[in-house]
């Protein structure tokens, strides 16, 4: 069943159109993986989803209910969830702070505090140091608290926008390896949007490539990787 | 020895209030990036609905919080009705930044002239809850009362209150994401127009508190918080504009300082001296007294 089904997206930014006319589906429970290079659109299609950005045409819905047009505030309340990129932690606060930020409009408190408790067994980093100031994390480890906020929110759709931005491979890896491990266990629907496709496309169910806002191809993502004009222009390996 | 006591007495006191005008300043200006020049407009209509309780009931201790609570709910009605149109309609043109801060210097102007035509322009007057007359100690008077006492005392009350709030309650966590990062906090899921409006309330209600503890020694007109203003502004650009901590030291610095100009050095130069205060603190310190980056985390 398709969960996410995103049909003719148009998205300019002023005289730039950002997105072009996109469609795509996301299976319940997969992990979709969104290539494309820098200026491709991939931070515009993710705002335009979650409300930070209005859009000029299409359509898009999650579970059967259109989702443009909604404030982004009120989509968290429906589960989907959009990490933005940039490590996007505030720096003013604690670590602990952070993530109680994603809880903060829960009212089931006991379960906000098993969330909790369950994001710092994820991230046992997080967890020695709750008191710090975020400002005092590693790229790494700020990535793991913007994570770990929105998985206090217990998503159903995580939107991820470029998790591993400027991190040295092996924390890549640990940020990916957490990812699979957590969207299995929960069984989330994860739309990850990555220039490293090689890291992506080995841990998703599903690519879409984009290249200047229009969809270049969509499919299992053993078959983007296995076609050697996707490899040669898109991936990058 | 006894001059130098009495003059950081008075200083105390004045400051107490410039604190919380400070204060009031210092929570619009984190929520919403605007100096709300209104303030004293606001706060004297506060005041003015104080005045008619105490009027009718000869009741301080009940016109006070009837104050607090008018001080809330006009804050919010301006950012509600006024302030979040304005900062979304003209988010990108060329007044962008500016528009809502000329707005509130007009809103000031209307609150002026409504007060003014509701109760005239006649210097109204209540009488303090408590002794206006300094301590007496042996044969020396102290130019400190009891209702001195209650106005530092409560000041210290409010910074209190919101601090705890701040610091420890999910309102404040809110309101501190809603702050810093605004687009960060509304994908957490806060609601951060609604939270600015709090922050308008809190601010409200700490501008009528003001207005209500400095009018039996200031008496109250349509423009008697004016220069309140302007003190409680000094006092907030002294203590970095981000933080409580920032209102209350910039507050009670300017407040001692002034008291010390005018009794040691002229008694004329006290309100150009709080310009010169201004000035070299931009100067010398543009963050404040408490950097921001550090203010805004308290
Ligand atoms: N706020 C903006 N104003 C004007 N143009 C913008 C704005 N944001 C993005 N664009 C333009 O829209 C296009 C798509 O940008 P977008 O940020 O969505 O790309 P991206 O795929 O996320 O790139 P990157 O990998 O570098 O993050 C680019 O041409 C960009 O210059
Ligand atoms: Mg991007």
């Amino acid at each position: 069943m398709s969960a996410l089904i995103v049909s003719d997206l148009t998205v300019d930014h002023g005289a730039i159109r950002a997105v072009d006319g996109l469609s795509f589906t996301v299976q319940q429970g997969e992990l979709a993986a969104v290539i494309g290079s820098n200026g491709a659109g991939k931070t515009t299609l993710l705002r335009a989803l979650t409300g930070l950005k209005s859009t000029k045409a299409g359509s898009a819905t999650w579970k059967g209910n259109s989702i443009l047009g909604q404030k982004p505030e009120n989509l968290v309340r429906q589960g989907i969830l959009h990490v933005a990129d940039g490590k996007s932690v505030i720096p003013e606060l604690t670590v602990e702070e952070n993530l109680n930020l994603g809880g903060i409009w829960r009212r089931d408190k006991k379960d906000v505090a098993l969330a909790k408790s369950e994001v710092i067994d994820l991230f046992p980093r997080l967890g020695e140091r709750l008191s710090q100031s975020a400002d005092t994390l590693s790229g790494g480890e700020r990535q793991m608290l913007a994570i770990g906020r929105a998985l206090i929110s217990r998503p159903e759709l995580l939107l991820l926008d470029e998790p591993s931005l400027g991190l040295a491979p092996l924390v890549i890896e640990q940020i990916f390896h957490a990812i699979n491990s957590m969207r299995q266990r929960l069984g989330l629907t994860v739309v990850l949007v990555e220039q490293n496709a090689m890291s992506a496309l080995k841990i998703a169910d599903a690519g879409i490539i984009i290249n200047l806002g229009k969809l270049v191809a969509a499919g299992k993502s053993a078959d983007l990787v296995n076609d050697p004009a996707l490899r040669a222009a898109y991936l990058g390996y | 020895m006894l001059t130098i006591l009495n003059t950081s007495l008075i200083g105390i006191t004045a400051g107490s209030i410039y604190s919380l005008m400070a204060l009031a300043l210092v929570l619009v200006w984190r929520s919403t990036r605007v100096v709300n020049f209104a303030q004293a407009g606001q706060a004297i209509l506060s005041t003015y609905i104080g005045y008619e309780v105490i009027s009718r009931t000869n009741n301080y201790w009940l016109a006070l919080p009837v104050a607090l609570v008018a001080g809330a709910v006009i804050g919010a009605l301006v950012d509600a009705l006024l302030i979040r149109s304005l900062t979304k309609r003209s988010a990108n043109g060329p007044l962008a930044s500016i528009a809502p801060i000329i707005a509130t210097l007009g809103l000031l102007g209307v609150i002026r002239s409504v007060v003014g035509m509701i109760w005239g322009g006649d210097l109204r007057q209540y009488k303090a809850p408590v002794s206006n007359i300094g301590f007496t100690f042996g044969h020396t008077t102290i130019p400190f009362s009891r209702y001195n006492l209650l106005i530092v005392i409560t000041t210290i009350v409010v910074m209190i209150v919101f601090t705890v709030i701040f610091q420890k309650t999910s309102l404040g966590l809110a309101l501190r994401a809603a702050a810093f990062q605004p687009e960060t906090a509304r994908l957490a899921g806060v609601k951060v127009d609604r939270i600015r409006t709090v922050g308008w309330a809190f601010a409200g209600a700490t501008g009528a508190v003001a207005g209500v503890l400095i009018t039996p020694q200031s008496g109250l007109s349509p423009n008697s918080l004016d220069s309140l203003l302007i003190y409680g502004f000094v006092a907030a650009v002294i203590g970095g504009l981000e933080s409580l901590i920032g209102a209350a030291v910039g507050g009670l610095v300017l407040g001692v300082g002034l008291a010390f100009i005018r009794e040691y050095v002229n008694s004329n130069l006290e309100f150009p001296s709080t310009f010169v205060v201004l000035l070299l603190v931009l100067l010398i310190k543009p963050g404040g007294i408490i950097a921001a980056r550090r203010g805004r985390s308290a």
